[in-house]
């Protein structure tokens, strides 16, 4: 049993691609492998700047041969049909068997047989193929070559190591030949030399200043920094990413902690935190008591004669020069903030008007106008004061246009905070400025503030409506506006609030002005009478009119009513495609909850589904009872009332909607459950009414002993007409009890 | 490999060992060119000799111009007029790596003291319609180059693909020489009778080409020479190729890129300005690049660019 080693010296692979590219060795490779009639132990693959390696273990020493029996046409088959099944298996007619089938008549046969192939001949097939079609996610050419590796391949080391010794497995991909060589650190050990197995790799190369495995590289930095930082009572910030990143970046990991200089101890901490990050790839170090960042770590690739005193003291260097630059964008943006205009950041405000959102949905001047005026809107439902609303989202994307926000995008928001303060703006105007992003991801947290939570909803609002109303929605797993993220948003935040309006009106405002200017566009292309057109829309919007007031005021303006009658039906339209939107954006949310997606179509079933909180408190009382033996009387009565119900109203063709009489009730049976339908709606009505729906439907699920007693004793279908008909209407009245907080009939199973 | 370690002393003692370097590595010395361009990659020794199947090696200082970059001569490293190095070798050899680490022992980088890393950085030029794949270098952390080999300009695939070498002079310089401030870096030999700082030298510039960029350049003026070039640019390349004076095959590349490098650079002139919006601003990328594209075309269509009768 062989065991295989494969390595890919190349110039240095993007830390980024690097884990990514190991697995997709080990997969190629080994895949192709087994398909090829191989067998093996066990795979593991491996990383560096410079390589990718991948060890085989307990393979196979050749593919077993194989024997294959193609039945073929009857000998007596028209001669075409001969010559293509000659084709097919590559056979002449002399070497096909002839097999009399009896009354099928005599038949060809043919057995292909397959040697068995030694390993190294599969290997070499299997690399070069691997080479030829690795999924990098950016592959280059280089010198005059036509051969595409993420960048220049300089080495394959391809050897097959058994009890008899190594062999090198034959292999030639544009030139570059396999052999048993490989290099070890680019500065320490340069010296090319050959490994006869994986283990002599994996030793020779630790010699020469390579650590083959990435997760060691990782955990060394970590140990490392950790305890550089605590010896001096400190300690090295979290961060995962850049703890792979910095893994991918080195061979031979060699940490050094550093000074932050004084003057830049006074910058906000997430912009020390970044910069390092980003542009240094330096962990942060904190002060525990403190929680200042006052360090940094940096690992470098390399051990020298001073123990990295020269390193440490350019990464200084270089730091000092970023923070500094730093410094200058924080400085040169407090003073803006800090200027007296009316009102406060004018200069960022004013230059968002020369930022284009979208080009069908205008600038960020506009949009952010459309957002103050929905914001106001909002803000008396999710009990915000309407006007620190409005002046919070006239603020909350200032930052955008600030210095800090060019050099470092990923801080807006949490800078606008920070410039908000510093205009000296009311707490709730800061704290919206940096939560109305939120929530961006699933686990990200909620805004609670009042203002927050209008200035995040009217934001997210003002997205979808604006992309519904271009047309520009998601499609499979195309999303680049991120409105799948958005619609959850504001799910969540509804929920979050406990926002009790209805979607409606909310979508009425988002869309407003976005349907509004829509059909402006429209209409300035098609209509010649454009300046009719134009005075017609000079109509300000007005956050006080709802949208069918102001389409009443145009429809004045235009000859016949056409208009008007066209725009609302586009906004009913779009209304109506956000909504089920939504809706499946909920299904996706409360699956996740554990609730199931008929559950949540069966309450969506009922009057009042475009308030969210409303329609999300059915769902989680229905899926509760629903697992609970309450649930199942409940299903179960409510089904047996329904399925007579229905088939005999199919068959009569009418609806029995009257009130059953008790007077014409003949049984027992029949009386009990006319009392005990009283009973229960006495207990579910002030249920319903106060939304407790998990007591609605345990006094609904009570009915099951008296529908089950009923059915046992009572033929519906009674001689006569009159007490038929009130049986049904006692069946009817059941259906319209127990389907009070979810339309049953849509549940499964 | 030169096995110069010595620490060079002087601005210009960095960029003349490096001439010497790259011209021991058989390289073309050339000189800049003389347009103003944002950065080496503009040199026509770069751009177009990237095209087409000659093969070409050539190295070369370029001043070049970041309107946008002007901090009146204050900041400790920002500059609107500063020197490139720039080294292009057709078809890139299998030893680049190598060859340009030479370089940097050549202008005095000891590597059993630095820490020298090839870091992940992609090169695009949107306005030359280039890009290619490579690394930032970066010494202790530092960016130190630029390597890249290019894989399409000028909208034409790179075969056989060059290797690009650029080097910010003065950052390089700074972090060799051990100065925190540009304007304090020793221009010529320090020991010189008239030892001149890189302040000594650029100082007023800075002040005076930051206020003309800023705030003083015509802005209605630059707009007119954007298409005044834009217009000759595409003139220059309707040309037919046959010279009716000399019954030549004249394909006036060159100078049509000419036009085109005015033209980019007028573009940053006016950015610097500030009169030109997001939105335009793609706009006008995308009307500068047109002008490479076509400049492209037309030089593969040219001797030098690998056009022969023969394959005609």
């Amino acid at each position: 049993m062989p065991d295989l080693l494969i390595e890919l010296f190349s110039e240095e692979i993007p830390a980024r691609m690097q884990t990514r590219a190991a697995a997709d060795l080990k997969k190629l490779v080994t895949d192709g492998l087994v398909e090829a009639g191989l067998t093996y132990a066990s795979a593991g693959s491996f990383s560096t700047p410079r390589r990718l390696a991948l060890t085989v273990e307990g393979l196979t020493a050749e593919s077993a041969a194989v024997r294959e029996e193609r039945k073929g046409p009857r000998t007596d088959a028209p001669e075409k049909a001969l010559e293509g099944f000659l084709r097919s298996t590559g056979l002449t007619a002399d070497q096909l068997e002839k097999r009399d089938m009896g009354k099928k008549g005599e038949v060809f046969f043919a057995i292909i047989e397959k040697p068995g192939r030694p390993a190294a001949d599969i290997i070499a097939e299997v690399l070069e193929n691997a080479i030829r079609n690795f999924p990098w996610p950016k592959s280059m050419k280089w010198g005059e070559g036509n051969l595409k590796w993420v960048r220049p391949l300089h080495r394959i080391l391809c050897i097959l190591t058994d009890e008899a010794g190594t062999e090198v497995v034959p292999l030639d991909v544009d030139g570059i030949k396999a052999a048993d060589k490989t290099e070890g650190h680019r500065f320490l050990a340069p010296t090319p030399f050959s490994v006869t197995s994986f283990e002599d790799y994996s030793t020779k190369l630790k010699r020469a200043y390579v650590v083959l495995d990435a997760q060691e590289r990782a955990d060394h930095i970590w140990a490392d920094a950790t305890s550089q930082a605590f010896a001096q009572g400190l300690e090295v910030v979290e961060d995962k990413g850049l703890l792979a990143e910095v893994a991918g970046l080195v061979e031979w990991p060699v940490v050094l902690m550093g000074e932050i200089d004084e003057t830049f101890l006074g910058l906000p901490p997430e912009v020390l935190k970044t910069s390092m990050k980003e542009h240094q790839k330096f962990f942060s170090v904190k002060n525990p008591k403190t929680g200042r960042i006052e360090k940094f770590v940096t690992v470098a690739n390399v051990e020298t004669e001073d123990n990295g005193a020269t390193i440490l003291a350019g990464n200084q260097k270089v730091l000092f020069a970023r923070l500094s630059d730093a410094k200058f964008f924080w400085e040169n943006d407090l003073r803006i903030a800090k200027a007296e205009t009316e009102p406060r950041m004018k200069p960022w405000l004013d230059a968002l008007e020369n930022v284009t959102f979208h080009n069908k949905l205008g600038s960020q001047k506009e949009r952010i106008d459309r957002i103050a005026a929905l914001a106001r809107e909002i803000a008396p439902v999710v009990g915000a004061d309407p006007d620190l609303a409005e002046q919070a989202a006239r603020v909350a994307k200032a930052d955008l246009s600030s210095e800090m926000i060019y050099e470092f995008p990923e801080l807006q928001g949490l800078m606008g905070r920070y410039y908000a303060e510093a205009a000296g703006l009311p707490a709730e105007v800061a704290n919206a400025a940096e939560e109305h992003y939120s929530p961006l991801g699933p686990s990200d947290d909620v805004p609670t503030a009042p203002v927050s939570v209008a200035v995040a909803l009217a934001d997210k609002l003002d997205t979808l409506t604006g992309f519904w109303a271009i047309d520009e929605k998601p499609t499979g797993s195309k999303d680049p506006f991120a409105l799948r993220r958005a619609a959850l948003g504001v799910i969540r935040l509804i929920l979050g609030a406990n926002f009790r309006s209805s979607l409606d009106s909310a979508f009425e405002a988002g869309f407003r002005s976005h349907v509004i200017s829509d059909f402006r566009r429209v209409i300035s292309q098609q209509s010649d009478e454009i300046q009719k057109s134009d005075l017609m829309f000079e109509l300000k919007i007005d956050a006080e009119n709802s949208l069918s007031s102001q389409i009443e005021a145009w429809a004045a303006s235009v000859e016949g009513g056409e208009l008007r009658d066209e725009i609302q039906e586009r906004f009913v339209e779009l209304s109506h495609e956000l909504f089920s939107f939504f809706h499946d954006r909920l299904k996706v949310f409360l699956k996740d909850k554990g609730i199931r997606h008929d559950v949540i179509d069966a309450c969506i079933a009922m009057p009042g589904n475009d308030d969210l909180t409303l329609l999300v408190k059915r769902a989680e009382a229905l899926s509760k009872t629903l697992k609970t033996e309450d649930g199942e009387n409940l299903v179960q009565g409510f089904k047996r009332a329904n399925n007579i119900l229905s088939k005999e109203e199919e068959k009569d063709g009418v609806s029995y909607e009257l009130d059953p009489k008790i007077e014409l009730a003949e049984t027992e049976e029949e009386k009990t459950l006319f009392a005990a339908l009283d009973a229960a709606e006495a207990k579910i009505t002030p249920a319903m009414e106060a939304e407790d729906f998990t007591t609605a439907m345990t006094a609904m699920a009570e009915l099951r002993a008296p529908i089950d007693a009923f059915f046992e004793a009572v033929k519906i279908n009674a001689d006569s007409q009159i007490v038929r008909r009130n049986r049904l209407c006692l069946l009817n009245r059941i259906r319209v009890i127990c389907g009070g907080v979810a339309d049953l009939t849509k549940l499964e199973g | 490999m030169a096995e110069t370690t010595s620490k060079p002393t002087s601005f210009q003692e960095i960029i003349l060992r490096l001439q010497t370097y790259w011209a021991a590595q058989g390289c073309a010395i050339m000189q800049p060119y003389d347009m103003e361009v944002g950065a080496g990659t503009f040199h026509p020794a770069t751009t177009l000799r990237s095209l087409g199947t000659n093969p070409w090696a050539a190295a070369y200082v370029q001043p070049s111009r970041r309107p946008t970059d002007g901090r009146y001569g204050e900041n400790p490293n920002r500059l609107q007029h500063y020197y490139q190095y720039q080294v292009l070798i057709k078809p890139s050899p299998p030893q680049m790596q190598d060859l340009y680490l030479g370089s940097l022992k050549a202008i005095g980088i000891d590597f059993a003291l630095h820490d020298i890393r090839f870091v992940e950085d992609d090169w695009e030029s949107p306005t030359l319609g280039a890009w290619g794949l490579g690394w930032e270098v970066w010494c202790d952390g530092m960016e130190v180059s630029q390597f890249t080999y290019f894989q399409q300009v000028g909208g034409h695939d790179c075969k056989p693909v060059s290797g690009e070498l650029t080097y910010g002079l003065e950052r390089l310089a700074m972090y060799i020489l051990g100065c925190d401030h540009v304007m304090d870096m020793p221009f010529n030999d320090p020991q010189s009778p008239i030892a001149l700082s890189y302040g000594d030298v650029f100082k007023q510039t800075e002040e005076e080409y930051s206020r003309w960029n800023f705030d003083m350049a015509d802005t209605d003026t630059l707009l007119q020479h954007f298409k005044d070039a834009e217009a000759e640019c595409q003139r220059i390349l309707d040309a037919p190729y046959d010279d009716p004076k000399t019954g030549k095959r004249i394909v006036m590349a060159h100078p049509a890129y000419d036009q085109a490098i005015k033209a980019s650079h007028l573009f940053n002139l006016l950015d610097a300005r500030g009169v030109i919006s997001v939105t335009e601003r793609q706009a006008y990328i995308g009307r500068v690049r047109a002008l490479s594209k076509a400049c492209a075309d037309a030089f593969v269509q040219s001797t030098a660019g690998g056009w022969t009768p023969e394959a005609a």
